[in-house]
């Protein structure tokens, strides 16, 4: 086990140089560069030396491979650079976003996860049932509302009825727990419905599946409580697949919630890719793609590691 | 007439009084399965009843509504689809069918057990052994922990696992199929039930494996006094061990005796049948299998009269009403009007029999020539990543002549899959060499190959999976005309798959349907027609009849012999079952983890078996003779097929062989002919 954590580890390093490269590579083959951007951007005269010169500042001017090799032997010691536009480093200006992008994700996977598990659970033992079909059209919903429309309707209905609006600056948990939950918890429910919804198709077709299996007709046929049938024979073992599909939805919410963040006024990892991206800020989106790469390999990682610990005929083989 | 009346039956209920000694009771039960082709009654009017103690096999081919029985007598069925609209089942004096769920709960597993025919998929995948042993202790005697481990140490002992207390704390995955089985008996014991009802509880397993188990169950059953309900379609397994025999047919009883009386006295035409048609050890090999034509009627559709009569050689014009089930003179039951015309010898089974010998035509030159042949797979075990070879096939040599059929028998895991895997050129060999009229198999261009290819076909074990389901059985059966050009446009390919489908006994419009809706034999008909269509002269039969029932069976194994007689075919025929190998096979060739061990003329291997395993393997096989099973004391063979990771040294049958010694752990024994045509891999011969 501790040969393959490793090991896995390992492979990491190959996975995210490839996505160095190409993120490296695409965002050179786009139109542009962030210097006219930002010299020429309110129509002024700006002459061509001085244009050459900020380039110079930049590193700009050097051959593509140097640029390169100088932008990953500064990753390797940790230094990812300085954003192009705002001159602050990279570090910095991902740091402060961070923080509240990953509270986000956390407190809509908590809420999916234990709405979906359940519900999907009662849908799959009472198929077909008016239950499971209230859990259905519920699922459903849940996947065809986009998450900033719900964010709308939330924060419109809150308007209306309480008069009161979302507190609109981020304060860290540690400082304010009411303040930060307060404005933190609505969005965590806007993009938590779906991603409930998707976790409860899961369970509830997982299940399903189980519940068709040899070893639950065994353990009917112990005699064995039916609420222990469910619990301790069928729901682990449904579980697999749903862990999943949890850890990727998970994966998704870091970098994905671009318009959900803006609904919210948000100052998330998704607002600050869409700022970075249309200044062609190149240390700024690379250091991003890195981010969110390596997090969904973590992830990744770790659902296989859950997967292990779910199930021994991975564990032992 | 009401619905109750309708399921009266105005049969008189010719069984003995109700004794204390009836431990179950199932009376008139009739069980119905709401389904989307309409409501199927898969079990009408069934009645039977099993003493404290005895062992009752329920013997039928599927969809007969043996399990179906079972899961009732458990109360098991589907929740959605199945119901009982009427029935008594009284178990221990008690009416199963009206007590609660929770009173249902407390009898499953504590007083009725249940052993299912799947072990590999029958336990838990997650949770370990020791926890799904102990989980009915603790429920039902209360124990606590400590108390149900003890007692589970002590049923892994009981049914022959060694190392109790450390394969407790493992899980499924780390046993072995014939392991697994043992772990189920072993929760089925538990709780000392007064009644285990065991599904197909070997058919799953090998041979040797099968009579381990059976043995084992056999031997419980009689030390503990507990009743056992056998259900199976091995007639042989019924031999060796039920007391009593109830034979199914389309839903109902259609037979009821002594096991000794329902073998050799049978008083029904399907009993007959159905023992007539299986190819058995015990008999001089007949030329032809006599077989029950035709197929089990299709539950949905109401029927009326006797359901047998369709395929019943006997039948007269009073079969149009529905038999009762009526006492015959040998004091069992039979739902036939002829049968007591049966019991005076007046009718003798004549379905489908007749036919001459099949013309073993060698001559001098083999159609297919393989010589030490092997075939390696490197593996890597898993987390850790420790690699390994695993020697599937080593040293297989052997000749295959034009029209002849060869067997090739050995137990799950012996290789002989992969030789065909190997000859089809689906696997590329480690090492030797595979000649079909002269060419190398192993060595053939991609050209040179597709032209082998016509010649060399296959038959696949499942019919039901190697058929492509979006595909109609006239695409199936013309596509290799379509792809070899073997037909000069549409109309010529659609006469040519008019005649195939004739050659394989099926009617012409059966080309316009789809695979699922054929029955399983129609479906592996529709396969050996595809293999035909390219004209081979030599057909791999992997398995190609197990997994159909018996009495459909006996059809393809005569078509298959009927094809080659008139096509001058030659087949390799790999399969597990002794018997079939015994009747279809001209020389067999019998296999063992990756070796050849015998190889022998038909009639001297079953007769004069030389080597210690092809005499086990014999053994172990169950025939459809109750006098001969009971009377002999059972060899059974040790052990379990060893891991091909750590493969033993010297002989590989030394692990499990009962004359091995010291030297056959240091020699690896060469294939020596002992007497023309019959060769032998042992030092000890």
């Amino acid at each position: 086990m501790l040969r393959y954590t490793f090991h896995r580890l390992l492979l990491m390093i190959p996975t995210l140089l490839g996505v160095a490269v190409l993120v490296f590579v695409l965002l050179r083959m786009m139109p542009g560069d962030i210097v006219e951007l930002r010299l020429l951007m309110d129509g002024g005269q700006v002459s061509p030396e001085a244009l050459a010169t900020e380039r110079v500042r930049l590193g700009l001017d050097k051959p593509f491979w140097l640029q390169f090799y100088d932008w990953i032997t500064g990753i390797m010691v940790g230094d990812f650079g300085t954003s192009m536009w705002t001159g602050r480093p990279v570090i910095e200006e991902i740091g402060s976003r961070l923080g509240l992008s990953l509270q986000v994700a956390v407190m809509a996977t908590i809420l999916a996860v234990s709405i979906a598990i359940p519900l999907g659970t009662i849908s799959a033992l009472y198929k077909d049932s008016w239950i499971d079909h209230v859990v259905r059209i519920f699922a459903i919903a849940g996947l065809a509302v986009p998450s900033f429309w719900l964010g709308m309707v939330i924060i419109l209905l809150l308007l209306y009825n309480f008069q009161w609006i979302p507190p609109l600056t981020y304060v860290p948990i540690w400082e304010d727990p009411i303040h930060n939950l307060s404005q933190l918890i609505w969005p965590a429910i806007a993009v938590g419905y779906r991603y409930s919804a998707v976790a409860t198709r899961m369970t509830r077709s997982t299940l399903l599946e189980v519940l068709q299996e040899d070893y639950i007709r065994t353990a009917r046929a112990k005699g064995v409580y039916e609420r222990l049938v469910i619990s301790r024979h069928a729901v682990r073992n449904a579980l697999l697949p749903v862990v999943t599909v949890i850890g990727l939805e998970f994966a998704f919410l870091i970098g994905g919630l671009v318009v959900t963040e803006q609904v919210f006024n948000l100052n998330g990892i998704g607002k600050l890719f869409v700022e970075t991206v249309t200044r062609n800020d190149y240390t700024m989106v690379q250091a991003l793609v890195m981010l969110v790469a390596a997090f969904f390999i973590t992830v990744n990682f770790v659902v296989d590691l859950l997967y292990a610990a779910l199930d021994p005929r991975i564990r032992y083989r | 007439m009401t619905l109750v009346e309708s399921y009266q039956q105005p049969e008189t209920k010719a069984r003995s009084a109700r004794s204390d000694s009836v431990l179950l009771d199932v009376d008139n039960l009739h069980v119905h399965f709401e389904t989307t082709r309409g409501m199927v009654r898969a079990v009408e009017g069934l009645s039977f009843d099993v003493k404290r103690g005895e062992i009752v096999a329920i013997v039928g081919e599927s969809g007969s509504g043996k399990s179906v029985s079972a899961l009732s007598i458990m109360r098991l069925l589907p929740k959605m689809t199945g119901r009982i609209p009427h029935g008594r089942i009284t178990f221990d004096g008690r009416n199963l069918l009206e007590l609660s769920d929770e009173e249902m709960r407390e009898i499953r597993g504590r007083h009725i057990s249940m052993i299912f025919q799947e072990p590999m998929t029958s336990l838990n995948p997650i949770l370990t052994i020791g926890l799904q042993i102990t989980e009915p202790l603790q429920i039902h005697l209360g124990m606590t922990h400590e108390q149900a481990h003890e007692r589970a140490i002590e049923l892994l002992g009981l049914v022959g696992i060694p190392d109790p207390a450390r394969r407790l704390e493992q899980y499924p995955h780390q046993f072995s199929g014939g392991m697994r089985q043992r772990v189920m008996i072993a929760i089925g014991l538990a709780c000392n039930p007064k009644l285990i009802i065991a599904d197909e509880p070997t058919t799953a397993l090998d041979v040797t494996i099968q009579a381990q188990i059976l043995e084992l169950m056999k031997d419980l059953s009689r030390r503990l006094n507990i009743a056992l309900i056998i259900i199976t379609h091995n007639l042989g397994v019924v031999a060796r061990y039920a007391d009593r025999v109830i034979v199914m047919y389309a839903a109902r009883l259609v037979e009821e005796g002594v096991a000794e009386n329902v073998f050799h006295k049978p008083r029904h035409p399907y009993s007959m049948g159905l023992l007539r048609s299986v190819p058995r050890l015990d008999r001089p090999r007949g030329a032809k299998l006599e077989t029950i034509e035709g197929l089990p009627p299709n539950l949905a559709i109401m029927m009326s009269g006797c359901r047998f009569a369709p395929r019943c050689p006997f039948k007269i014009e009073k079969c149009a009403e529905e038999p009762a089930l009526l006492r015959t003179d040998l004091g069992g039951l039979s739902r036939c009007h002829r049968h007591e015309e049966i019991a005076a010898g007046k009718l003798a089974w004549t379905g489908g029999g007749g036919g001459g010998e099949v013309s073993a035509a060698r001559k001098t030159t083999p159609l297919l020539s393989v010589r030490d042949l092997a075939k390696h797979f490197e593996v890597r075990s898993g987390l850790r990543g420790s690699g390994g070879t695993v020697r599937a096939v080593q040293d297989v040599s052997f000749d295959i002549y034009p029209g002849e059929t060869l067997g090739l028998v050995g137990e799950s895991g012996c290789g002989k899959t992969t030789v065909g895997r190997l000859i089809l050129k689906l696997e590329q060999p480690s090492a030797g060499e595979i000649r079909f009229a002269g060419t190398d198999i192993t060595k053939a261009s991609a050209a040179e190959m597709k032209a082998l290819r016509r010649k060399i076909q296959v038959i696949f074990q499942d019919p039901y999976s190697s058929l492509n389901p979006r595909m109609t059985v006239g695409e199936i059966i013309g596509e290799p005309l379509h792809v070899y050009k073997l037909a000069a446009g549409k109309r010529e390919q659609h006469a040519r798959v008019q005649e195939l489908l004739q050659q394989v006994g099926l009617r012409p419009e059966m080309a316009a349907r789809y695979p699922h809706q054929l029955s399983g034999g129609q479906r592996q008909r529709v396969g050996i027609a595809r293999a035909l269509a390219m004209e081979p002269s030599f057909i791999v039969c992997d398995e190609a009849v197990s997994a159909l029932d018996v009495s459909i069976q006996g059809q393809i194994i005569n078509l298959l012999e009927d094809l080659q007689r008139r096509l001058g075919l030659a087949y390799l025929f790999i399969a597990h079952d002794l018997a079939v190998v015994r009747h279809i096979s001209m020389r067999v060739v019998v296999m063992y983890f990756g070796r050849v061990m015998e190889v022998a003329d038909r009639d001297t291997i079953y007769a004069e078996p030389l080597h210690p395993y092809t005499k086990v393997l014999l053994d172990a096989a169950p025939v459809p003779d109750p006098t001969i099973e009971k009377g002999r004391e059972p060899r059974l063979i040790k052990g379990e097929l060893p891991s091909h990771l750590a493969p033993p040294s010297g002989c590989v049958f030394n692990t499990r062989c009962p004359l091995a010694s010291e030297e056959c752990r240091q020699i690896v024994p060469p294939l020596r002919e002992i007497k023309p045509g019959h060769a032998v891999a042992c030092i000890k011969v």
